[in-house]
């Protein structure tokens, strides 16, 4: 029965109570139960309690944080890095949670620990992401899918503290023991069947005094609300439009403001050519120019012409009219094929089955090196795969409403990485980090670009400059032209078998791309600054993601992996797009697989079947094979393709199907990119423990979307220094019309208590299946992706000069409206 | 400045606004009806989706100018209204299903699937897979799958 389990007097667990842990919190004086845990250290006993995975192991020492920065020093109170939870008078629970939500569903699982451990409703839990909190050090950043990982202990235990102190608060008002108590419902029970509510115990069980507690946390087999399905906490504000994004809130001080941005990539502003004829026009406040730049205090370029005004509309209309001259950018004349060629010649050279030594400076690293031993004769498949530029944009675009004042500043925004912004707004302001606040809001859709801070610190210095309020809003043409794009990079493939042995004897991969800007990896600012010395973002962080990131799921003999880069952090905008490296590195690898079991003569699933390491990565593949029919009768132009994959201490297996049939391939729906269709997907997925397999199916199902874009038709096209699409016409993700009609995703039921990340998990899997089942289909074998990317602009290019297009008048006559799209095109074609 | 009066979620509003203004600016920045969403300002990502007179458009490429007095206009907001409960059916489905992720775009997307399953009704037919291929809203969490599932079973219900 729920709750008898446990010991009801915090501080002082039951001694015979063995092989139970017991966590460490601490009692917070507060006028109603308020309870708090140290993120990162939750664990009391020397087995740490929290996986710190997801974080790579370049992590500073955090005492040297400490030492170096003065702005920390409020950190080295006992009490103030502290996660809290608070029963309120109502018997609500609130839970400040620093973590960001896009669309993950971190809240809502947060408030399913937080009712698992203190016996209430989920409902009853109410979780908003946290303010900027400094102190938390790296403690405050949402990436690397790393969320489940690193919050599902230090929660339970805040929850488990805050039960315990109602329980003794109960005790005393029955009279009772409270090891004679139990919990249920946000009530405690007594066993003579006397029960009060959480409500009427927050208040006599709040502490006077700040101190520490223990406690023990519910056991594995007695959950109820973990492992449950739980609909989002949001979903009714969601589907109503009363959920408040950003640009929703209500300051009617901040007007709406928009940036001209330049014709090329990072390019400066030179003049301003009739600056008072648009400060004049209807509607506008403020004309101002500013730096666009990422980083704050960057200098003197501006790079960006603000428009302040009444509506959005207005904004739009004065950034048309403006009349700029425009410095050159960081990249101009620089295109696709520009590119690629110093990509190719930045490229490694093959060297298995004998790596030479390391070499850190050349940034070339085998990873995993097995002895071959005499394998007799061999034969070699070799491939380069090129991927494409990709957009990391969400729906919302990037947003910020900012007030500053002369001695502090408030921002709200949807950021991943909080303390970072905050302290990047101080220094760009250069006020005091306390003097900044930072309020995390809830954001339409993150996938890495809400890891840095364009749009805080373009809000801050138009506010600065204007002295008034402001609420910023990128266009969506700068979300392409201006926003941070998944870099250019190829991936070479070199393996060797033996046909006599029947097996893969080496596999080799060199990825080698377009630097992607990793100076946000911890979500604070002096391990970022570290990034930026020379070198150091490639070697110390790139290197670091690619390798812990990174993996062959197949014994292949000797394995070799490289990575290297070209160009400095920040001479292009990017970053990730859902994904880190394996977007790119696992269709490459599972392509080859494919081959190499067409070389070996075996069928594509049972090949990986046997040659796979891990026991759990053959469960889910032996799944997807039965739940997806392998090998199942399929018309000619109609093949299926799998792919396994781990990371993020989870494995899947998915099971695509792919019609390039040309009637399907070729099908007509006015303004869209149709082209070969994914009609089915079969997942299977071990993620241990799914917390709520709900949300976990959304993500996954997320991810299954991306992948299909990825492979088809998602990317943008670099030509005289700037990317020519501008929109979600020309820049062509996923939608309705591309997506599957059937998607199975099977759930391995959870297993202990490990805890896998899901963000990001799917993307990597789906592209490398997605792309196998079209090359069987299609009976080709693609090697450049998007496929369509090479087959020119179906698109009508948007106007750079002014950078933003029109607003078009003609909404009621034209539903569905046109498109940019020059009629139906068909990328495989 | 120009006057300009019609009806929003069954409310007469008036506003002081340039003719050439188009709409969802009106209705966000000066009404603040912000269950429209900005995602393009073009009309291609159809987050603003909305009904005027029952049918589906997208305000942010329609000048206020050609809202009539007699328009009426009905956004995320005003839906349940057009049924007399507190949920449309619509989002009674969506809520079912869990569709939305960031939610972002998902009001823009109810007002279109009802507007589709209205259309493929009024034509006496039932929705397909076909039909909700021809859905223009984008959705950049990749929720297409539950949407599929929800406008069907929400159909059921209208």
């Amino acid at each position: 029965m729920a709750g008898q389990h446990r010991s009801g007097e915090p501080g002082r667990p039951k001694t015979g109570d063995m092989g139970r842990r017991r966590f460490l919190g601490y009692l917070i004086a507060a006028p109603t139960l308020a309870v708090g845990v140290k993120l990162g250290e939750a664990g009391f006993d020397p087995e740490p309690a929290v996986a710190e995975a997801g974080l790579p192991s370049v992590l500073p020492e955090v005492q040297e944080v400490y030492d170096l920065s003065d702005l920390l020093l409020d950190s080295t109170r006992p009490t103030a890095n502290l996660i809290t939870v608070v029963v309120n008078e109502d018997g609500t629970v609130s839970f400040a949670m620093p973590r960001s939500e896009n669309g993950q569903g971190v809240t809502t699982m947060a408030a399913m620990l937080i009712a698992e451990e203190m016996d209430i409703p989920v409902e009853d839990v109410k979780v908003e992401p946290a303010d900027a909190r400094p102190e938390l050090l790296f403690n405050q950043q949402t990436q690397g899918s790393n969320t489940a990982i690193t919050m599902y202990t230090p929660i339970r235990v805040a929850a488990a503290l805050a039960r315990g102190r109602l329980l003794e608060a109960a005790a005393i008002k029955l009279g009772d023991e409270a090891t004679n108590l139990r919990t249920r419902a946000g009530r405690v029970i007594s066993k003579a069947g006397s029960s009060i509510p959480f409500a009427e115990l927050a208040a006599e069980a709040a502490s006077t005094e700040t101190r520490e507690a223990l406690t023990q946390l519910k056991p594995r087999e007695e959950y109820t609300v973990i492992g449950t399905e739980q609909r989002r906490d949001d979903i009714v504000a969601a589907v109503t439009g009363q959920k408040t994004y950003t640009t929703d809130i209500d300051f009617p001080e901040a007007l709406p403001t928009m940036i001209a941005r330049p014709p090329t990539i990072k390019g400066t502003v030179e003049s301003v050519n009739n600056l008072d004829q648009v400060k004049n026009m209807p509607g506008v406040s403020d004309v101002v120019t500013i730096s666009t730049d990422a980083s704050p205090r960057t200098g003197p370029s501006p790079s960006g012409v603000a428009v302040r005004a009444r509506t959005f509309g207005h904004c739009i209309e004065a950034i048309r009219a403006l009349d700029i001259t425009w410095g050159p950018g960081s990249v101009d004349g620089e295109s696709d094929e520009s590119i690629l060629r110093q990509i190719r010649d930045a490229q490694a050279p093959f060297n298995a089955p004998s790596p030479t030594p390391l070499d850190q400076a050349a940034g070339e690293v085998p990873l995993v090196t097995e002895p071959l031993g005499n394998v007799g004769p061999t034969e070699a498949i070799e491939e380069e795969f090129v991927f494409y530029w990709r957009s990391n944009a969400a729906m919302e675009p990037n947003v910020a409403v900012a007030d500053v004042r002369e001695d502090s500043a408030e921002v709200w925004t949807p950021t991943q990485v909080p303390i970072w912004t905050q302290q990047q707004v101080a220094e760009e302001l250069g006020l005091p980090v306390g003097k900044v606040t930072v309020h995390v809001m809830r954001g339409g859709g993150g996938f890495g670009r809400r890891l840095f801070n364009e749009a805080p610190l373009e809000a801050v210095r138009v506010s600065k400059q204007t002295g008034k309020p402001v609420r910023l809003m990128w266009h969506r043409a700068d979300e392409c032209r201006a926003g941070r794009a998944h870099p250019m990079c190829t991936s070479r493939i070199r393996a060797t078998y033996s046909k006599s042995l029947g097996k893969v004897v080496s596999f080799e991969q060199r990825h080698t791309g377009v630097s992607t800007d990793y100076t946000e990896v911890f979500g604070e600012m002096l391990t970022s600054n570290a990034a930026r010395l020379p070198f150091s973002n490639e070697l110390s962080v790139s290197q670091s993601v690619f390798y812990l990131t990174v993996n062959v799921p197949y014994d292949f003999g000797g394995i070799v992996l490289g990575y290297n880069e070209i160009f400095a952090f920040d001479k292009f905008a990017t970053g990730s797009v859902r994904n880190l490296n394996n977007a790119d590195v696992r269709p490459a690898q599972e392509l080859m697989v494919d081959r190499l079991a067409a070389k070996l003569g075996k069928d594509r699933l049972e090949f990986r079947l046997a040659h796979l390491e891990e026991g759990r990565a053959k469960r889910v593949l032996e799944k997807v094979r039965d739940a997806g029919e392998w090998g199942r009768e399929l018309p000619k132009g109609v093949a299926q393709g799998v792919a396994v994959h781990e990371e993020y201490k989870g494995v899947m297996a998915v099971l695509a199907e792919v019609d390039a049939r040309p009637r399907t391939a070729n099908r007509q729906i006015r303004g869209a990119t149709t082209g070969p269709r994914v009609t089915r997907v079969t997942m299977a997925v071990d993620v241990g423990l799914p917390i709520n397999p709900l949300g976990l199916r959304a993500q996954l199902e997320g991810g299954i979307m991306t992948g299909i874009s990825h492979v088809f038709t998602g990317s943008l096209h670099l030509r005289d220094g700037n990317f020519q699409e501008a929109s979600w016409d020309d820049y062509r993700y996923t939608r309705h019309w591309n997506a599957p009609p059937e998607v199975n995703i099977i759930v391995i039921p959870p297993e202990g208590e490990r805890i896998g990340g899901a963000g990001e998990f799917a993307v990597g899997a789906s592209t490398a299946a997605v792309a196998s089942a079209y090359a069987a289909a299609s009976k080709t074998m693609p090697t450049t992706f998007p496929i369509g990317h090479e087959k020119g602009l179906p698109f009508t290019v948007k106007s750079f000069e002014p950078p933003v297009p029109p607003s078009p008048k003609d909404g009621l006559r034209a539903y569905p409206a046109p498109s940019a799209a020059k009629g139906a095109f068909n990328p495989a074609r | 400045m120009p006057k300009h009066t019609f009806k929003v979620n069954g409310r007469q509003v008036t506003v002081d606004i340039e003719d050439d203004t188009r709409l969802l600016w009106v209705l966000r920045d000066v009404l603040g009806i912000t269950g429209p969403k900005y995602g393009c300002g073009i009309n291609v990502c159809k987050a603003c989706t909305s009904h005027i007179n029952g049918k589906a458009f997208n305000p942010c490429s329609v000048p206020v100018s050609k809202i009539g007095p007699d328009d009426e206009i009905t956004t995320i907001e005003g839906l349940p209204a057009t049924v007399g409960k507190d949920l449309h059916p619509m989002q009674e489905a969506w809520i079912d299903r869990d569709v939305p992720q960031c939610g972002y775009c998902q009001p823009g997307q109810i007002m279109a699937a009802v507007d589709k399953v209205r259309e493929v009704k009024h034509k006496g037919g039932t929705i397909t897979d076909e039909d909700i291929d021809e859905i223009r809203n984008m959705c950049a969490c990749g929720t297409y799958f539950r949407i599929r599932e929800a406008i069907k079973q929400g159909a059921e219900g209208m």
